[in-house]
């Protein structure tokens, strides 16, 4: 059963398998363990982060390409769904259209893409899509008829999801049954979902065939597989899927910006994420979006606490200022590249054997 | 005897994930040329890379002048006076024949008596001095990843299928110029396919199969030996071309 | 080098069809200055990344770092020497300006040393990785950058000599762009004779086409290599404070933003061509002007636009380096 569930994709490691359950267990009860809007918001958050990590994984982990346009897509899904409600209104009939919308736009524009440049080199790609990214960045911000501009966009979910909303009036375990758990449980399930497909996607044929292009590309093509069609296809599966984070993302927060859709920042965390979480193990991307998260609302307090005791040494106190948490994450992914390019899973799988 | 200019022992090359080399053992005498023969996918190109560390041996010896190269880089093996043509000429496109030859000539420019000697026997290379390597036919690009070997005086020569794509007016001067290296300063350890322009020029020879050296002995003999060419080459030189 | 002079006709062509669309032969002239200094500004920034990696197939996503590194160092030092910069005196001004961009130039060339060491030898080779860890690079240089200058925006005022404009009639020339334009031809041509007319620039043209064979004919590659990357980094340095004096403003993220159009010039140029780099600079800077006046909602999609359009004509750049 638990076989079939995640497509016969074992952690193969006991420590694995414990974080795993802890984090799938953990987000299901977060509203009532930790009460609160803060940690309802960063539980939904890691739910959504981990569906884009877990996506930006199958293009770099699994078919070996390196794309900085990964956010784009979670932008597209996300203003999708934002526009969507602004025009037509706090309806799910807008919400749908949005998801799709946003599914349209991001497979057209994944496709487009690669079929213009993965023929070449994984370089090439990775600086045309970082190309793209940023000139897509600057005209949703140079548009804001339509997307709000640097401001985004601020508007309101269908009524089942706001907290006015009440769910058989009642409480329980001391937790209000309001539109936002509903909204929560909402984000929750479609996350998991998502994940258990892109875990399928990978151990399937398919799968294997990227695997066997991203090894050894000439000998995948010799043996007569299409490269560029295969990658492509997986681009466009990745922009499908991370153009759904952004459509639940704009679902749980009712405002839609730049900074936390489109922005290099973001494409930077997930690269972190997938890196230092453990390339080509989707379960990487799991670790690594919740470290990640937690990192960016709680590194700081710790780095806070640090900082406080240096605060004589004038350069030191510096590196340990709480908006360093960046600097410290990207020493760990530089670290991570070179003495354990399978991230953590990796780790965690050789201490068994 | 004397100890030769070049000697592998138990070389093992490993590209990727495949084994090419598996023990390969021959010399190269001091001042001779030897023939390095064997069937497509024996394994010549990786020996010959091997030497020059464009590729690294994983086990055995690469013994040149009584010292060990194997592992050295590159540029420190050409230092010692190892010149390389591979197969694909690797001629720079964009620079011109000049430039090729400039380049070619570590210690300073190029010396005349030399270039002179080097015009005779590959007139063309005068001729297109100035015009991108790019520009040249196959057989003069061939012509130019030759005199680039030998502006300057090297002991050992590698080199990697002198006569493809050669007319036959142009292998005649390949062979002379060939002769009167290894008469003077240059011994050679070549590459070929082409068994009437082996058979004229090697002084010994070395074939290999699946990786490692089956047979050496004198070119004379091997030329004689009817048999032993059908075995190791599957065809006799007298049939060839 | 093969005559290929159709790429360079795109430069006047772009100029000459802006004109009618542009209307006004004054701003005309104003914007073709104006894209000619952007251009080659960020010729300055790119010309090195272009060589390295046609040298040694490295391409570094932390070029921006240096870029970014050379305009704090600029400003810092411009900032210091503040009363020369402010007087109203050319040769004070230069006075100024001089050291502070040769110490830009300095401090982004050994970081460049170091940079080459740290991050990018052990990759050599392994192009995902490169591309992960250079990116690591930057992000760490960015924050670095904050930590030591602080997360604020710096302000650069230009120093009184180099503000205002030249006027000629009705036409009105920056006098920065000016001698942002003279900066970037004198390093073009300091690389083009480089290049053309000394060794090293022969074993540097050799290498970026055959590597290789270089190191057969017994030069050591990754010497020239690490002199190459120091070098460029270093005019990286310099393109970052010709830019932040441009900008009259200087963040950490100058880097990053300066670095995607730094890669679509290199693209455009085709990767390893100094001249398509400096002519895929220019239409760039040009193009981006001139379209930022007719339609500037557009701006930076023309970029992208310019990008594909010459990618579908010559889909290894203008000027494709001839590989192995």
């Amino acid at each position: 059963m638990v076989r079939a569930i995640l497509s016969d994709d074992l952690p193969r490691s006991r420590w694995l398998a414990v974080a795993l359950v802890l984090i799938v267990v953990g987000l299901a009860v977060a509203p009532f363990l930790f009460p609160g809007a803060k940690s309802l918001n960063v539980a939904a958050k890691i739910c959504v982060f981990i569906v884009l990590a877990a996506s930006f994984d199958l293009l770099l982990g699994y078919t070996g390409i390196v794309s900085f346009a990964h956010t784009m897509f979670f932008g597209i899904g996300a203003y999708g769904v934002a526009i969507a409600l602004t025009r037509l209104g706090a309806e799910w009939t807008a919400v749908a259209v949005g998801i799709v919308a946003g599914l349209i736009v991001a497979v057209a524009l994944a496709a487009l893409i690669g079929l213009f440049s993965l023929r070449v080199r994984t370089i090439f790609f990775a600086m045309i899509t970082l190309a793209v990214a940023s000139a897509f960045a600057i005209l949703a911000s140079q548009l804001p008829a339509l997307t709000g501009g640097e401001d985004g966009l601020n508007y309101r979910l269908p009524a089942a999801l706001r907290a006015s909303f009440s769910l058989a009036d009642g409480t329980l375990f001391g937790v209000r049954l309001n539109g936002r758990l509903v909204d929560y449980y909402l984000v929750y399930a479609a996350s998991l979902v998502l994940v258990l497909v892109l875990l399928r996607v990978v151990n399937s044929p398919f799968g294997s065939v990227l695997m066997a292009i991203r090894e050894n590309p000439f000998r995948a093509e010799a043996i007569g597989y299409r490269t560029v069609v295969y990658r492509t296809i997986a681009s466009c599966i990745a922009a499908a899927v991370a153009a759904l984070a952004g459509s639940l993302l704009a679902l749980w927060s009712s405002q839609t910006n730049p900074d936390t859709t489109l922005s290099f920042d973001i494409m930077v965390d997930i690269l972190l994420m997938v890196v230092i979480g453990g390339m080509g193990t989707m379960y990487g991307a799991v670790l690594g979006a919740v470290l990640l998260v937690f990192a960016q609302n709680y590194l700081q307090d710790l780095l806070g606490i640090a900082n406080q005791a240096l605060a004589g040494v004038p350069l030191l106190a510096g590196l340990f200022h709480p908006d360093r948490w960046l600097l410290w994450l990207g020493v760990a992914f530089i670290l991570c590249v070179y003495f354990f390019p399978t991230g953590i899973v990796g780790s965690l799988r050789n201490r068994r054997s | 005897m004397a100890e030769p200019l070049l000697s592998l022992r138990g070389v093992k090359t490993d590209i990727g994930r495949y084994h090419i080399l598996h023990g390969v053992e021959f010399d190269v005498p001091e001042g001779g040329l030897t023939m390095l023969l064997g069937r497509n996918g024996a394994g010549k190109t990786t020996t010959l890379r091997t030497i020059m560390g464009l590729w690294r041996a994983t086990a055995g010896e690469v013994r040149f002048a009584g010292r060990n190269i194997a592992g050295l880089a590159t540029p420190d093996i050409a230092r010692l006076g190892i010149a390389y043509v591979p197969e694909s000429m690797a001629i720079f496109a964009d620079l011109t024949v000049q430039e090729n030859l400039t380049l070619a000539a570590r210690s300073g420019p190029p010396d005349q008596k030399r270039l002179d000697w080097i015009f005779s026997r590959f007139e063309a290379l005068k001729r297109f001095w100035t015009l991108p390597a790019g520009n040249l036919s196959g057989g003069q690009k061939q012509m130019l990843a030759v005199a680039r070997a030998i502006i300057e005086p090297r002991r050992l020569l590698l080199i990697d299928e002198p006569t493809k794509g050669l007319a036959p007016a142009i292998i005649t001067n390949m062979i002379d110029a060939f002769r009167e290296l290894k008469d003077g300063e240059a011994s050679l350890l070549v590459v070929e396919q082409n068994f009437a322009f082996a058979r004229q020029l090697g002084d010994t020879v070395a074939v290999m199969d699946d990786g490692k050296v089956a047979h050496t002995g004198s070119m004379a003999a091997f030329a004689a030996d009817d048999a032993l060419q059908q075995h190791l080459l599957g065809m006799g030189m007298g049939e060839h071309q | 080098m093969k005559k290929d002079w159709l790429p360079l006709l795109l430069i006047p062509a772009v100029a000459v069809v802006a004109l009618p669309l542009v209307g006004s032969p004054t701003s005309w002239v104003t914007l073709t200055a104006a894209g000619l200094a952007m251009g080659l500004m960020i010729f300055v920034m790119a010309s090195g990344l272009t060589l390295t990696f046609g040298l040694m197939d490295v391409l570094n996503f932390g070029h921006g770092a240096f870029i970014a590194v050379g305009a704090f160092v600029a400003a810092s030092v411009m900032l210091a020497l503040s009363p020369w910069m402010t007087v109203d005196s050319l040769w004070l001004n230069l006075a100024a300006v001089g050291p502070a961009v040769l110490a830009a130039m300095v401090v982004s060339g050994v970081l460049g040393w170091g940079f080459e060491r740290v991050i990018v030898r052990p990759v050599y080779g392994q192009h995902l990785r490169q591309i992960l860890v250079t990116t690591g690079g930057l992000i760490v240089a960015e924050q670095l950058l904050k930590v030591i200058w602080g997360p604020d925006q710096i302000t650069l005022a230009r120093p009184t000599a180099l503000r205002g404009a030249f006027l000629l009639g009705d036409v009105a020339i920056e006098k920065y762009r000016v001698l942002a334009v003279i900066v970037g031809l004198v390093v073009f041509a300091a690389l083009a004779i480089t290049l053309n007319r000394t060794r090293i620039g022969l074993l540097i043209r050799a290498g970026v086409e055959n590597g290789e064979m270089v190191e057969a004919l017994g030069y050591r590659i990754r010497r020239l290599f690490v002199g190459v990357f120091v070098a460029g980094s270093a005019l990286a340095g310099l393109g970052g404070a010709m830019w932040g004096l441009y900008q009259e403003t200087v963040t950490a993220a100058i880097g990053a933003q300066v670095a995607v159009l730094v890669f679509i010039v290199i693209i455009i140029g085709g990767l390893g061509s100094v001249g398509g780099c400096f002519v895929g600079a220019l239409l760039v800077g040009l193009s981006a002007n001139y379209i930022g006046f007719i339609a500037p909602k557009v701006a930076l999609g023309s970029n992208i636009l310019l990008m594909a359009l010459i990618l579908l004509w010559r889909p290894q750049g203008l000027y494709p380096v001839a590989k192995r």
